[in-house]
């Protein structure tokens, strides 16, 4: 609850979700579900953040899914910083910005976590850190996650949620959907488990990535998955596409996603999982 | 490289060009290339889409895979291929004949000219993003040389879907970025005329790329297509011999290494 401890203006009474919604943290009493529409007073959310009506996950930053979902973790790479390779405009200004707002380096944290006492490599990243899009850092710290738990025979789990590739950084973000993919492959032929969980939004270049190469694909309730974004399908086909068509539940039902899990079950539904992957150690008589 | 460094052209001149309905198209290459082209079609999962044309031929009397996108010439193709951009069905028809290719421990060739992977409705529910990702990790490992040559459009992730192996040629009047000149403006500045100046910041050109290690180099254009082929051809040739050498886990090292350094 540490977001609305910062809370300051009680004179607000209805937060609309805006266009604008990706850049900043959602703060104020009530808050408005971008999926069902109604308004809720914000202790109803509860301390996932989650709609009473529609169970959709409202977007949180890393660090606040990470206080949840793990009982322990020890961070890696957050002195890592990006090149800013094309020179680009204000690059840093948002950059910082999106530093100060997340307390993240990049648009993933990454490190060992232990949930419910199995260790695990996890990656969150953080939908508030330019729209959690993929950039040289994120694709760097994401590739030295798997290759961490390639070294130490650890499964990977990953909640996604991005707008894809980070325009800022050109042709080099698209490299990074090829160098996560291989540390992906090299990770999987060593045998070990990695678990993708789909959280709002998951588009773009990370769809077409590591989100879709795990062994076992989990979705938040209602969250956004999907290659293209609306307006764009809409202008090249002239079609009005429907609103739930990039909803989890669509994408489960057309075969991409395994299993739709409301955050409040997330940790037992992860921690089952590994319990069920864990290697035994065979006895040969 | 005489005709890259006697007139510069801006970026915003590259990509008309790599649009130009002068563009060869991929039928010519597929002739002028190739020796005894064999079309093969289909997914092996329900769909084939004419986006991508794949294909068993040979070369300097080699037996390769080939697999091309596929703009369309006539008006009707053109809207079967949607100009050029591949449905899931179409990544999936490349991802099933690289792995045949791999069997039979030939060489893939794949020759890219797309703006992108196809945004429609049928293609998210058939798992655009799953497909394209398939490729890119199935591919990161086929023990096979991988050889991409981005004739025209090289339009983000599904461009690369095709270009994610040993060695990435373009030609002279081809582009490669992370989207499309016009989209980049209307997302970043809001403004999608601002697309000449995009085209610059996104170094979307072969020089830029070769400079930032994306390709291994560029080919140049002539108005005379079958010169044009046979310079792609000389490419494609000695591309194999070197990757041919190598040993399947050092061709294998070289390709992971090659995406790693980004
Ligand atoms: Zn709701």
């Amino acid at each position: 609850m540490q977001l609305f401890d910062e809370l300051k203006t009680l004179g607000q009474k209805h937060i609309k979700a805006d266009k604008k919604a990706s850049q900043k943290v959602p703060s104020g009493l009530w808050q408005a579900c971008p999926k069902c529409h109604q308004s809720f007073y914000y202790k109803d959310l509860g301390q996932y953040k989650t709609c009473p009506n529609c169970h959709y996950g409202f977007r949180i930053t890393a660090r606040e899914r990470l206080g949840w979902l793990t009982d322990h973790f020890e961070e890696m790479d957050s002195d890592l910083a990006t090149t800013d390779p094309l020179n680009f405009p204000n690059y840093g200004k948002k950059l910082e910005k999106a530093r100060h707002l997340t307390k993240l380096n990049d648009s993933v944290l990454t490190g060992k976590a232990l949930i419910n006492e199995q260790p695990v490599m996890l990656g969150i990243m953080d939908p508030y850190f330019i729209m959690g899009s993929l950039g040289t850092i994120t694709g760097e710290k994401l590739t030295r996650l798997f290759e961490k738990a390639l070294k130490e025979k650890l499964p990977v789990i990953l909640c996604t949620a991005s707008g894809g590739a980070r325009m800022q950084e050109g042709i080099f973000s698209l490299m990074q959907m090829a160098k996560v993919s291989a540390a992906v492959k090299r990770h999987a032929d060593a045998g070990l488990l990695y678990i993708a969980v789909l959280t709002d939004p998951t588009t773009g270049g990370v769809t077409a990535s590591f989100a879709m190469q795990a062994d076992i694909t989990l979705a938040e309730p209602r969250a956004l998955i999907g290659f293209a974004g609306k307006r764009v399908i809409e202008q090249t086909t002239f079609q009005r596409i429907p609103d739930d068509l990039q909803d989890a539940e669509s994408v489960q039902h057309h075969g991409f996603v395994d299993q739709i899990v409301p955050r409040e079950d997330l940790k037992e539904k992860l921690a089952w999982l590994l319990k069920f992957h864990q290697v035994k150690e065979v006895t040969h008589g | 490289m005489a005709s890259l460094l006697d007139r510069k052209k801006t970026a915003a001149q590259v990509v008309a060009l790599a649009r130009s309905d002068e563009k060869i198209a991929a039928s010519a290459l597929l002739k002028g290339i190739f020796t005894d082209f064999t079309e093969l079609h289909g997914d092996q999962e329900g769909a084939d889409d004419s986006a991508i044309i794949g294909g068993l031929a040979y070369l300097a009397e080699q037996p390769v895979t080939v697999i091309a996108t596929n703009k369309g010439q006539t008006t009707e193709e053109k809207m079967q291929t949607h100009f050029g951009c591949p449905e899931p069905a179409g990544y999936r028809k490349a991802l099933r004949l690289a792995k045949q290719a791999a069997k039979f421990n030939r060489p893939v060739i794949c020759l890219v000219n797309t703006a992108g992977a196809y945004p429609g409705k049928s293609a998210e529910e058939n798992g655009q993003g799953e497909a394209i990702a398939r490729n890119l990790l199935e591919l990161s490992t086929l023990p096979t040389p991988i050889i991409s040559i981005i004739y025209g459009e090289g339009g983000s992730g599904g461009a690369l879907a095709l270009a994610c192996g040993d060695r990435i040629w373009m030609l002279e009047n081809s582009t490669y970025s992370v989207l499309s000149p016009e989209g980049f403006a209307a997302i970043l500045w809001k403004d999608s005329s601002r697309a000449a100046e995009a085209a610059e910041v996104l170094q979307l050109t072969p020089e830029k790329l070769l400079q930032q290690k994306v390709i291994e180099g560029i080919i140049p254009e002539s108005h005379s297509q079958r010169r044009l082929c046979r310079a792609i051809r000389k490419v494609i040739i000695a591309e194999m011999e070197q990757l041919q050498r190598l040993k399947p886990a050092e061709l294998l090292e070289q390709r992971h290494l090659r995406f790693r350094k980004f």
